[in-house]
């Protein structure tokens, strides 16, 4: 926390100056991850039937193109398809003497026009045979995949991602409709989740530390002020002043309860004085306004308790990723103060400078003090564990300590398919009961991954995709493992809902509209960004989009 | 030369051209003729920006031939980590240029027109000449200016006059796309209060009492400059003008022992800089642009009225119909309340309307039926005028009275009642 002013002017980069405006939402340490990840997309899995080349890839081709401009380290397309007509009327990234080449090599070179710091290379084999190289999947951060893709290539890839850690996006995209799923780890910790700023006050009013409950002693002759020292107290001291008057009338105890606190705001209004040529003083102003929000006793969020129970909070072994030895710390931290430890910001309060500088000075020096406590626990787990790979960094526990009361893991479930567990269908079973909800679509997609998987084991010829009697099939398909598995019937107007939605793919004989896989490759290439940085919170875990309505739904499969 | 055969290059988009959906309106004619409408339907582009690149690769491969398009700017380093039409040769030309010949080269068959220029440079014949306007902009004066343009041409005895906008805005993770059938549904001025703007920091914290770096950053900006440098005129793309307002900053906040003063943080006060990135604005440019497409060949329903996405915290979007507003200033036919403190000056009032949400009017002039209560052109007026600015409201106007308020913004008067609080 060493706030040294800087002695000259140093200029940005050009690296700073091209990448501003994104470096103001990740910062350098997300930048960093950004540059430091190689991302695989695979692109398409041979052609359906006989004609066609099969999925077009757009939404695939439309997350890099987002990846690269921000900077990613690079990017690795796999897809052997060969570029048709059809590819040039919905993917920007070909041109007209790109027919008939490679479609992996020839998005892979005008996507890396975009960038010049950022490599890309390309791959025409199926990513079958490349899965064979146990060096290939390791050197990927995350994959894309463009679907529909068979079957059996989906669960091979999406299960060696797994058992490397490493997060998969399955993506879709037909006509006006889009769906993806987010497959993560089974725990996905994030510490940066940038909560709205206002939520992460932690102002201790109730609780003053020692320094901060000396500090009145600078405000005792409050009444006696001239009116412009009165109209200057930060609102912070005025409502622990009148904290500290309330308890002297009401047996030492601090307002509790909402009629309380309305009777406590009034006397904090009370106290304003209204005789000057404002009618009134915009620090007491104010105080008045925080007595709600800022009066109230600390508790532990829910989310936060759950992590402090969690197995890998509570079991730490020399292999405990730096996050729970962490969490472990605060989580004594908490055991031991019952509060988590000052993230130390003030928020701007009507102030003479100096005031405000010297208040500021005790909510960071209790900071740096709660976050050398946390630091030696930590110290100590490191002692007890070692050997560990490195000490962890001082900054990375005082950045978790921060944003203690907002971290965050996400249980990572495996891409949703029907004949998955119970927890997916139950999920897709309970959303079908809202005649608004967009489940239906993505049941749409599964039918459509059905056919298409039928069609490239050639069970089923090219045409199935504009057959209405394919599609009917599918639905009762559908319908038929939803009921068996959780005992329950399927009424007709859901049925027709499903029907409803595979009559608009089956418009598009599977194809896509460049708008909505490019709507869809925005969505994709934003969740890619919070894996990759592990900052913000990724979609938990699968997104339908519906075009036709302009509107979107997450549901937890 | 290569020939392609382009009933097979467009072979997804006909699919959805030619044959009915299950949400496609019944009496809907699918097939040839909606496709040679959406061709011959000219488009106009305001932007060419983060969103505007996107909508313009996006028209071109939603079937729309003729596409107009304007941006006054010139290309920027800062453009490039999102502007994917741009390169690093490309710094300092127009973006509208540059961006028209990239689609047209890419995408054959589509003709972009640009204009390098401002939309006020435009008048009525022009914008008449369009089906539709899409805009990727970021600034609200720009939005609101062409909303009023838009309502004011729309003509009762002639259904070619209506031209729907459809708007996209971004900031950051977040962003918003909305369609507006000027006066017949919600305009941009009936959601004005939707995008408030931040509040501005009290000019005495600035000048006496900085608590912040940005405190610092803004008295470089708005005091020191105009004591020390007051016949420079400031630019903020000027590396050496940024650095000195740095250097005032950091002196002053070394003064008052505030720190954080950077020089990041300096080019975002004095600019104003918004976050943007290429993920969000992939969104929102598509989101208006199937909108564009659906408008254009009603292959399906379009958006009524308002989609606004969040993406911080997965993907979250909400959609709804925004009310019209029958004391709209642009479309509606009722002057808006506005509740006044009595005893403020004139000029304080005035003050207030650049802040507040319902207005965002920054160099006003006022009227009531009978009196100019402040007029700022011409000179002579002005100085007529001007001693009003010292009277409180309760002796220039009756509580609930109207008045007219014009900007040299904007082309139309907005019309506002004022009640005593």
């Amino acid at each position: 926390m060493t706030e040294a002013f800087p002695a000259a002017l140093v200029g940005p980069s050009s690296k700073e100056r091209k990448y501003d405006r994104q470096l103001r939402l990740w910062a350098a340490s997300g930048q960093q991850a950004l540059e430091e990840a190689r991302v695989l997309l695979v692109n398409s899995d041979g052609p359906w039937g006989e004609q066609s080349t099969g999925v077009s890839g757009v939404v695939g081709v439309e997350t890099l193109k987002n990846l690269v401009l921000p900077g990613i380290g690079g990017f690795t397309i796999v897809d052997p398809a060969l570029v048709t007509e059809p590819d040039l009327g919905v993917n920007f990234f070909l041109e007209e003497e790109s027919l008939g080449k490679s479609r992996a090599q020839e998005t892979c070179r005008l996507l890396r026009e975009l960038n010049p710091d950022v490599e890309g290379n390309s791959e025409s084999k199926p990513i079958t045979e490349l899965l064979q190289d146990p060096n290939f999947l390791p050197q990927f951060k995350l994959v894309l995949v463009s679907g529909p893709v068979k079957r059996s290539t989906l669960s091979s890839l999406s299960s060696a991602a797994k058992a490397l850690g490493i997060p998969v996006l399955y993506t879709r995209s037909v006509g006006f409709y889009s769906t993806f799923s987010l497959q993560l780890p089974a725990a996905f910790p994030i510490v940066e989740t940038h909560p709205d700023p206002e939520s992460t006050q932690d102002l201790r009013l109730l609780n003053p530390w020692p320094e901060l409950a000396a500090s009145l002693a600078g405000i005792s002759n409050l009444e006696t002020m001239d009116d412009h020292q009165h109209g200057h107290v930060p609102y912070i001291l005025l409502l622990l002043h009148y904290l500290e008057k309330w308890k002297e009338t009401h047996d030492g105890n601090l307002p509790s309860n909402y009629k309380e606190k309305i009777a406590f705001r009034e006397l904090v209004r009370s106290g304003a004085r209204t005789a000057n040529p404002e009618g009134g003083e915009e620090n007491y102003d104010e105080a008045v306004a925080a007595v709600l929000k800022s009066l109230n006793p600390f508790t532990l969020r829910s989310s936060l308790r759950e992590i402090f129970e969690m197995d890998e909070c509570n079991t730490l072994t020399s292999n405990s990723a730096d996050f729970w030895l962490i969490a472990s710390a605060i989580r004594d931290f908490y055991t031991k103060h019952r509060v988590l430890p000052l993230p130390g910001s003030l928020p701007d309060m009507k102030a003479q400078s100096a005031d405000y500088v010297s208040l500021q000075n005790i909510y960071k020096s209790k900071a740096r003090e709660d976050l050398a406590e946390v630091i030696e626990t930590v110290r100590g787990l490191e002692a007890k564990l070692s050997p560990r790979p490195g000490q962890i960094a001082d900054k990375d526990i005082e950045v978790f300590c921060k944003n203690a009361a907002h971290i965050k893991v996400i249980h990572g479930r495996d891409l949703p398919l029907l004949d998955g567990d119970t927890h997916t269908l139950k999920a897709i079973h309970n959303a079908l009961g809202d005649p608004e909800s967009l489940i239906s679509t993505f049941l749409g997609f599964n039918i459509l991954d059905s056919i298409i998987t039928e069609i490239q084991t050639g069970a089923l010829n090219q045409e199935a995709l504009e057959s209405s009697l394919a599609w009917e099939a599918g639905v009762d398909r559908v319908i038929q493992s939803l009921t068996s598995e959780v005992s329950a019937t399927i009424d007709e107007e859901t049925k027709q809902r499903i029907l409803r939605t595979t009559q608009e793919l089956q418009r598009m004989q599977g194809g896509d509209l460049h708008n909505v896989s490019a709507l869809t490759g925005g969505l994709v290439a934003q969740e890619a960004l919070k894996v990759i940085t592990r900052q913000y919170v990724p979609l938990d875990n699968t997104c339908v989009f519906d075009g036709i309505r302009s509107r979107s739904e997450m549901y937890r499969l | 030369m290569v020939e392609i055969n382009q009933t097979l290059r467009w072979k997804h988009l006909y699919n959805v051209l030619s044959r009915p959906g299950p949400f496609s309106d019944e009496d809907w004619v699918p097939g040839p003729e909606t496709i040679s409408a959406l061709e011959s339907s000219k488009i106009l582009v305001i932007g060419a920006g983060g969103l505007g690149c996107e909508i313009l690769k996006n028209l071109a491969l939603s079937g729309f031939k003729d596409i107009h398009v304007i941006d006054m700017d010139t290309i920027d380093i800062s453009n490039l980590n999102r502007q994917f039409l741009f390169r690093q040769s490309d710094i300092g030309k127009p973006k509208a240029e540059v961006a028209a010949a990239f689609v047209e080269k890419r995408v054959k068959g589509v003709k972009i027109t640009p204009y390098v220029g401002k939309i006020q440079d435009k008048d009525e014949d022009y914008y008449m000449q369009f089906k539709i306007v899409v805009c990727g902009l970021d600034s609200i004066e720009a939005r609101r200016w062409i909303n009023s343009t838009l309502v004011s041409m729309v003509d009762f005895e002639n259904p070619e006059s209506l031209k729907p906008l459809i708007d996209g805005g971004t900031e950051g993770f977040k962003g918003q796309a909305r369609v507006i059938l000027p006066t017949l549904s919600s305009c941009i001025e009936c959601q004005l209060d939707m995008h408030a703007p931040r509040p501005a920091v009290p000019l005495c914290t600035i000048a006496t009492i900085p608590r912040q770096p940005q405190h610092c950053i803004e008295w470089a900006h708005q005091i020191a400059w105009q004591e020390q440098r007051k016949d420079d005129t400031f630019d903020s793309d000027d590396l050496e003008h940024i650095g000195w307002i740095y250097n005032a900053a950091l002196e002053r906040s070394k003064q008052f022992q505030i720190p954080g003063v950077t020089f990041q943080m300096t080019q975002g006060v004095v600019k104003n800089i918004i976050p943007a990135i290429a993920s969000t604005n992939a969104v929102i440019a598509a989101a208006t642009t199937s909108e564009a497409l659906k408008i254009a060949t009603a292959c399906n329903p379009y958006l009524e009225n308002y989609m606004m996405y969040a993406g911080e915290e997965g993907v979250y979007t909400y959609t709804f119909e925004a009310e019209k507003k029958p004391d709209c200033p642009v479309c509606g036919n009722l002057a808006r309340k506005m509740t006044v403190d009595p005893n403020m000056t004139l000029e304080a009032f005035i003050e207030t309307l650049g802040e507040r949400p319902e207005a965002q009017l920054k160099k006003p002039s006022m009227r009531t039926e009978e009196k100019t209560l402040y007029q700022r052109f011409p000179p002579q007026l002005e100085e007529q005028t001007r001693p009003n600015l010292k009277l409180k409201l309760r002796d220039l106007i009756e509580d609930g009275q109207e008045i007219a308020v014009s900007d040299p913004a904007y082309t139309i008067d907005f019309r506002y009642r004022l009640d005593f609080s």
